[in-house]
C-alpha cells in the first residue's frame, strides 16, 4: 500500500510518500513559510503554499519514483490548525482524489504527530507527552481513543518558555544551537530560588511561575541566570511529575516525547532518569520528524485506510480546533491500558 | 517504638509515583508507612522544598478533617525531614476497580463520595488530585487518601478546579461509564452543598475545560 500525505496546518507545506513495507518513508518534501515580520499571517502563508504546492507534489511523486494511479490513497490533515492554511492542503487533496478517483483520508494532525514517533521507536502503546509551542498535554490510549490524561490550565510550556526568554531580553532568536535561551542562561544558575511550582493531579500550571518569576526579576533582587535556573528547574520538573504519575496509573511501558520542547537537552536527561527509574522504555522524536511534515500524515493515513477509513471528497471538511482525544484510534482497539 | 502487636510482617502496598506505601504496625495499630522518596531529576533545593511542604500538608489536612469527623484515616505519627506520615490503615478496595469490576455499589459510593468531597470543600480545603485509585471503599464508607497536593481555599475557582481534574481522571479511566458516574458524584455533593452553589460550581467548572482547550487559538494570536 502507498499513501501520500500533505500537511498544511500551520507554516510548512510537506507532501510524504509512505508505504506499508520498509523502507516505509519514500519521501518527505517540505516548503516552509518564513514570515518577513513578525508572526504568522494565515493569509500569507496560504497564498505561499498555493503557488508552491503543485512543485510539492511532482517533486514527492519522483523523489518516491510513483505515479498518481500506483498510490492506493491521498492522506490530508484537516486540522488541528489555521483555516486559510488547512484549506489549501484540503483543496488540493479533494481534487486529487475525486479526479484520480483514490480513497480520501482524513488525518487529525495531532495524531500524526504521535503515529510517526510510534513508527520511529517501534512502539506498541505508549504514554503520550505531547510539548510544543501550542500543546502540552499527557494521553494514553484507553477504550478506542487517545485520552487527556493531563494538560495546562493555562499556557503551553513552549509559550512559558519563550515568553519568559523575551522578557528577560535575551531572546528572539528562542532557540540558539539546539538549546533553548532559558536552558542557556540557567547554565550559570548555581541557587535555586523558591518560585511557584504547581501541580494539580495530572495537570501543569505556568502562568503563575512566569509572573513569579518576572516580578523577581524586575525586583533585581536575584541573578538572571538563578531565575533562568529555579525556573526552568521548576517547569520540566513539573512535567516530568506528571508524566511519572500518569504512568504509574496506566501501566503503560512506553513512554513518547513529542513536540519542539522535547528537543532540549536539559528535558531529555530528566525524563531519561525518570524513565529508568520507572523501568520504561523512552522515545524522544527527533527534531526532524518532531515538526511539521507530509510524512507523519501520509503514515497516520496509511493506518486509517488499513482500517477502512475514508471519506467522500465533500465531506472533507476543515476542523480548526480538532482535539486528539476526538479520533478514533482502530489499530489499537484490541489494546488496553486501563489498570496498573 | 513499635510494638508489634498486629499480625503479619511489613507489606509494601503501593510504589506510588511519589511515594513507598508499607503496611506495618504503630503502637499495635495496623498502619500505612508513606514515605516520600527523593527524585534525582530534580534540583535538589526543590526536591527538598517539595516533599517537606507536601508532607507538612498532607498531615496537617488529615488531622484537621478527621477531626471534623470527615472519612480520612487518622495520623499516628510525622517527621517532616523524613518525609514520613505514619497513618490509619484503611482495609478496603479501591473505588477505581470496584469500578472496574462492575459492582453494584459503585455508583453509591460515587454518590457517596460526592458527600465527602462537599463536605470537604466546606471544611475549606481542595484535595488537589481527586481520582477513583484516591478512593477507598471501607467499612463504613468511602475514604480519602492522598493529600499531597491539598490547599486551604474558599475560592470556587479552585472548588471548579477540583472538580474538573476528578471529571477528567473518569473521562480517561471510565470512559464508557463517565455519565452515570459523574451524575451520582454529583447528586451526593448536591446534597451537602445545595443545588444552587453546586450548579454555579458547574458552571465555573466548564469555563476551566475552554481553557486548557483553546491552546490553538492562543498559539495564532501570540504568532509562530
Ligand atoms: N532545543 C529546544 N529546547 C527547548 N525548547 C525548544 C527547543 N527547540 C524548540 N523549542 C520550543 O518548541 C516550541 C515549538 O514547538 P513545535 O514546533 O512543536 O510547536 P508548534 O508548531 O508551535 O505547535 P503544534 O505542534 O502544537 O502545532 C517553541 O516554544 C520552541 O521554543
Ligand atoms: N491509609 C491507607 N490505607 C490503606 N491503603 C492506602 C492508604 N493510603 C494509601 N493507600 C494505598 O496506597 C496507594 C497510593 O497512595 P497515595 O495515593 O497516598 O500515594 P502517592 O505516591 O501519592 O500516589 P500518586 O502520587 O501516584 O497518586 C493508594 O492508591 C492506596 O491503594
Amino acid at each position: 500500500m502507498i499513501i501520500l500525505g500533505i500537511e498544511s496546518s500551520a507554516h510548512t507545506f510537506g507532501v510524504g510518500v509512505v508505504r506499508d513495507e520498509p523502507p516505509h518513508i519514500l519521501a518527505d518534501v517540505r516548503f516552509v513559510y518564513k514570515p518577513k515580520t513578525g508572526g504568522i499571517h494565515p493569509k500569507e502563508a496560504s497564498q505561499y503554499f498555493m503557488s508552491n504546492a503543485p512543485e510539492a507534489v511532482k517533486e514527492a511523486l519522483s523523489k518516491a519514483g510513483v505515479k498518481v494511479r500506483d498510490l492506493d490513497g491521498i492522506a490530508v490533515a484537516l486540522g488541528p490548525g489555521m483555516g486559510p492554511c488547512l484549506r489549501v492542503g484540503a483543496t488540493l487533496a479533494r481534487a486529487m482524489a475525486s479526479y484520480y478517483g483514490k480513497p480520501l483520508i482524513p488525518v487529525n494532525h495531532a495524531l500524526a504527530h504521535v503515529e510517526i514517533g510510534k513508527m520511529l521507536f517501534s512502539f506498541k502503546n505508549p504514554l503520550i507527552v505531547y510539548l510544543s509551542g501550542g500543546n502540552t498535554l499527557i494521553a494514553s490510549f484507553s477504550e478506542g481513543r487517545y485520552r487527556i490524561f493531563g494538560e495546562t490550565l493555562d499556557i503551553s510550556l513552549g509559550n512559558f518558555l519563550d515568553t519568559l526568554a523575551r522578557e528577560l531580553g535575551i531572546a528572539p532568536p528562542y532557540v540558539v544551537s539546539g538549546l533553548h535561551q532559558i536552558d542557556r542562561c540557567a547554565q550559570n544558575g548555581k541557587n535555586f530560588i523558591e518560585l511557584p511550582y504547581v501541580v494539580k493531579g495530572q495537570d501543569v500550571s505556568f502562568s503563575g511561575l512566569l509572573t513569579a518569576a518576572l516580578k523577581l526579576y524586575k525586583s533585581s533582587r536575584a541573578e538572571l541566570s538563578d531565575i533562568c535556573y529555579s525556573a526552568r528547574e521548576i517547569a520540566y520538573s513539573a512535567i516530568i511529575e506528571v508524566s511519572e504519575r500518569a504512568l504509574a496509573h496506566t501501566g503503560n511501558k512506553e513512554v513518547l516525547v513529542v513536540g519542539g520542547v522535547a528537543s532540549s537537552p536539559v528535558l531529555r536527561s530528566k525524563f531519561e532518569v525518570m524513565s529508568r527509574l520507572r523501568g520504561v522504555e523512552l522515545g524522544i522524536v527527533p527534531p526532524q520528524y518532531a515538526v511539521d511534515n507530509g510524512v507523519m500524515i501520509a503514515w497516520t493515513g496509511l493506518l486509517l485506510l488499513k482500517h477502512g477509513v475514508h471519506v467522500r471528497p465533500e465531506e472533507a471538511y476543515v476542523r480548526q480546533r480538532w482535539k486528539l482525544d476526538q479520533v478514533d484510534v482502530p489499530w489499537l482497539a484490541r489494546t488496553n491500558s486501563s489498570g496498573s | 517504638m513499635i510494638k508489634s502487636t498486629c499480625p503479619g510482617s511489613p507489606e509494601l502496598i503501593a510504589l506510588g509515583a511519589e511515594a513507598v506505601l508499607v503496611k506495618a504496625c504503630y503502637e499495635g495499630m495496623p498502619s500505612i508507612f508513606k514515605v516520600r522518596v527523593r527524585k534525582p531529576y530534580r534540583d535538589r533545593g526543590l526536591d527538598t522544598m517539595l516533599i517537606r511542604s507536601r508532607s507538612e500538608v498532607e498531615a496537617k489536612i488529615l488531622a484537621e478533617l478527621r477531626l471534623k469527623g470527615l472519612n480520612v484515616p487518622a495520623l499516628y505519627y510525622v517527621d517532616l525531614s523524613e518525609g514520613l506520615i505514619v497513618m490509619e490503615f484503611v482495609e478496603g478496595p479501591l473505588l477505581r476497580d470496584l469500578i472496574y469490576r462492575g459492582s453494584e455499589k459503585a455508583l453509591k459510593c460515587l454518590e457517596e463520595l460526592g458527600e465527602l468531597v462537599a463536605s470537604v470543600h466546606d471544611a475549606g480545603v481542595v484535595h488537589g488530585d481527586i481520582t477513583t485509585s484516591n478512593v477507598i471503599v471501607g467499612g463504613d464508607g468511602v475514604y480519602l487518601v492522598d493529600f499531597g497536593l491539598a490547599k486551604y481555599s474558599r475560592r470556587l475557582e479552585d472548588l471548579a478546579t477540583d472538580i474538573h481534574l476528578f471529571i477528567r481522571s473518569v473521562e480517561s479511566t471510565h470512559y464508557g461509564l463517565k455519565e452515570a458516574l459523574l451524575r451520582h458524584f454529583m447528586k451526593g455533593y448536591a446534597k451537602v452543598k445545595g443545588r444552587d452553589f453546586t450548579d454555579s460550581l458547574l458552571i465555573k467548572v466548564k469555563e476551566i475545560r475552554m481553557r486548557g482547550r483553546y491552546v490553538e487559538e492562543r498559539r495564532v494570536r501570540r504568532g509562530i
